[in-house]
């Protein structure tokens, strides 16, 4: 006994003695994962098999090939061409562009407003003060759904009608069929100006730095601002030049009859709903995880940098958020996957996005199971990518310590 | 080793009623031989899955009844089965979730307007009974718009609930007339009237019942019209499971015995003055005569025990969308066939 508990401890107990086996703590450690592994497997395949077999019995058949068919529906809004003769797929397609639109919308405006309502948190400034606090505390203690709600019936649709729009300058028309912004239509020549522009502001970038450079290294008066303005008119000029005409026109809404606004960016009262819904809700979310990344930063890094003599917002943009950020970015991630994920709330205010097209798909083909899965998959698609490159960036913020 | 055996002992904890699920189902697949007819008498109740929503058709009170022309026939069901009208339990089901509920097994009966199709009778799983409201979606429009016809949909939105034919309807119907209209969709029944309501869509489409319905409790119904054309046609039939012929058969001769009961002339005040008719097809359908009941598994008279207790199809409609409500829907393709309508019952022989 004694000397096989010996052996044991050098390696694997002999497997023909099972109660030896049966009393090392190395088998267990090795044996409860397997079985735990077992478990789950045969939980789904219970599960999967359930399924299966509820289906057979009900006649229904598992399969995708319904997904080639006619939709026979129309949507709303699209972004890529759409008719109720494509297939359910190009309709899903349509949906997921406009759940991406939202999202990527929704993403950089939370991200401004929340940045924004944080800092606003921390200010010296009372009024400022108590006024993002009644924000943030308002918007992160009631249910989004309802927020949307009031979004869409107590503001978007209590907007007056076209006949007596509320005209801002620009001119942008709010109306109850939607918000009409002024946009630029391409011309001829929006092409060339890109190139160019793109080409002057690379020129300018590099001209910024080599004068930066001689001020720091050799403290010679740089003018960094006026060098680096030359080339950017200088390609401006050239693409007026060479077009001969301004990079694009403007777009203006124009009203027609005094019934029909025409022309110019046309936001729905549906898409504004969801998009300034999902940014203020997740922006007051950010607020909180902005001012706890704030509030991380010890305060020798603020009486350092004061005592540098740099002002408070040079502090706060040099010194501060730098460091803030590395508390902020994996909070500020599981917000940014919720606000994708909860762009799925647009079923309840008629915006035609990706959950909202799959479910009338499964309503029409009763593919409850296939739909459901295609829903998941791109969801998890969604949140994935943004987790990646959310992760990706945190690498590079993160501190590193050697 | 002790944090190994806790996990281990959570997950076999974890595993036993799913084990337990399985034998479950097991033994459901056992009972799905039989009928679900034997299961719902050995309830003693109906489970009935509705609208809720929808006046006339089905709507519950403040008080919490339910009542409406779906509802009533759930009620003759469970009279037929039970003697008792008031032996149901009433699910609400939005459109999405009625095919599910039905596949499983959550109602026995799905009573809900919905629309009698090839594809949902063929490839969702579904049994239809006879039709119990003859329809055709319409589009309603404010009257101050000055719109007389689809054509002058032209380039304007319209309100749409989801999860029904009345989307495609509109597409197919739009596509044909070369109308270029913006279409709202909405998930729930009163964010689509709501919205509409409040100015952002210039047409509201529905079946004509439910826009009738609906625009009594609008806030002022008189502003309202529905346009003359119809998208289509719409057939509202109770649904039953796939495959289980038995319960099929229940719900669907209930169904003909109210009809059949109307053209005979028999009705819940008068069906006790039947009882010494000479008429045989009176007796054979109150059950005094013949066993036309046995065949389904049920009482001899549970066409009477319906009707008496409910009515026969044409009080249940007058009750609900006659004369004297606040729809007052004209009867239509909804009479019985000998009056010019559509309703027709198979012999009761």
């Amino acid at each position: 006994m004694s000397t096989s508990r010996q052996r044991g401890n050098s390696r694997l107990p002999n497997f023909k003695d099972l109660p030896t086996l049966l009393r090392d703590a190395r088998f267990w450690r090795f044996a409860a994962q397997a079985i735990a592994v077992l478990l789950v497997v045969l939980l789904v395949i219970l599960i999967v098999d359930n399924v299966i077999y509820n289906l057979r019995q009900l006649g229904i058949q598992l399969g995708f090939d319904f997904l080639r068919t006619q939709a026979s529906f129309d949507i709303g809004e699209t972004l890529i061409p759409y008719s109720p003769a494509d297939s359910y797929t190009r309709a899903i397609l349509v949906g997921l562009v406009n759940s991406l639109r939202v999202t990527v919308l929704g993403l950089i405006f939370a991200t401004m407003l929340g940045l924004l309502a944080g800092i606003a948190r921390l200010s010296s400034n009372w009024l400022l003060r108590q006024l993002a606090l009644v924000y943030v505390e308002i918007f992160r203690n009631t249910p989004l759904l309802l927020q949307l709600f009031f979004w869409y019936f107590a503001v978007f649709l209590k907007l007056p009608g076209v006949e007596n729009s509320i005209t801002l300058p620009g001119p942008t028309y709010l109306t109850s069929r939607g918000v009409f912004l002024p946009w630029f239509n391409p011309t001829a020549g929006t092409g060339l100006w890109l190139v160019l522009l793109a080409l002057g502001i690379g020129g300018a970038i590099a001209l910024w730095r080599w004068r930066v450079r001689l001020i720091l290294e050799q403290g010679r008066p740089g003018n960094p601002i006026l060098w680096s303005l030359g080339p950017l008119v200088a390609s401006g000029l050239l693409a007026l030049i060479l077009t001969r005409t301004i990079p694009f026109s403007w777009n203006l809404p124009q009203l027609v009859g005094g019934t029909q606004l025409q022309g110019g960016l046309r936001l729905s009262p549906e898409f504004s709903t969801l998009v300034i819904g999902l940014v203020v809700y997740t922006g007051s979310f950010i607020a909180e995880i902005v001012r706890a990344g704030i509030q991380a930063v010890p305060r020798g890094q603020w009486e350092a940098a004061r005592a540098l003599g740099l002002k408070p917002g040079r502090i706060m943009q040099m010194v501060i958020l730098p460091q803030a950020l590395r508390v902020i970015i994996p909070p500020l991630t599981s917000q940014y996957l919720n606000l994708a994920k909860n762009s799925s709330l647009a079923i309840a205010i008629g915006f035609p996005d990706v959950y909202f097209v799959a479910s009338t798909t499964f309503n029409q083909t009763g593919r409850a199971v296939e739909v459901m899965l295609l829903i998941m998959i791109t969801y998890l698609t969604i949140s994935l990518t943004i987790s990646l490159l959310m992760n990706l960036y945190n690498q590079t913020v993160q501190l590193k310590e050697r | 080793m002790r944090k190994w055996s806790s996990l281990l002992l959570t997950l076999m904890l974890l595993a036993v009623p799913l084990v337990g699920c399985s034998r479950f189902y097991a033994q459901g697949s056992a009972a799905s031989a039989s009928s679900l007819l034997d299961r719902v008498k050995n309830r003693g109740k109906l489970v009935c899955g509705v609208s809720g929503e929808l006046p006339g058709f089905s709507y519950v009170n403040q008080q919490g009844e339910y009542s409406g022309l779906d509802v009533d026939v759930c009620r003759a069901i469970a009279a037929a089965l039970f003697d008792d009208p008031d032996a149901v339990d009433y699910r609400n089901l939005n459109a999405k979730e009625r095919f599910t509920a039905v596949q499983a097994g959550e109602v026995d009966i799905l009573s809900r307007n919905t629309t009698w199709t090839i594809s949902r009778d063929t490839s969702v799983g579904l049994e239809f009974a006879p039709t119990v409201f003859y329809d055709g979606q319409g589009m309603m429009v404010k009257k101050a718009s000055g719109i007389k016809n689809l054509k002058d949909l032209e380039g304007s939105s319209v309100c749409v609930q989801t999860g029904t034919t009345t989307e495609q309807n509109l597409a197919d119907q739009m596509r044909k007339l070369g109308v270029k209209y913006t279409p709202i969709v909405f998930e729930d029944v009163n964010a689509a009237f709501a919205t509409y309501e409040e100015g952002r869509c210039d047409g509201m489409t529905a079946d004509r019942s439910a826009l009738v319905a609906r625009r009594s409790v609008l806030k002022n119904p008189d502003e309202h019209i529905l346009l003359e054309e119809l998208l289509s046609k719409e057939p509202l039939a109770p649904a039953v499971i796939n495959g289980d012929a038995r319960w099929f058969d229940t719900v669907k001769w209930v169904i003909f015995g109210l009809i059949e009961a109307e053209e005979l002339g028999i009705n819940s005040q008068n069906i006790d003055s039947f009882t010494n008719t000479d008429n045989s097809v009176v007796k054979r359908l109150l059950g005094t005569e013949g066993n036309l009941g046995q065949g389904l598994g049920l009482p001899n008279d549970f066409v009477a025990r319906a009707v008496r207790k409910v009515g026969n199809y044409g009080e249940i409609y007058n009750r609900n969308l006659g004369p004297g409500t606040p729809f007052n829907l004209p009867r239509g393709q909804n009479e019985i066939w000998t009056k010019g309508g559509l309703l027709y019952a198979p012999p009761f022989r």
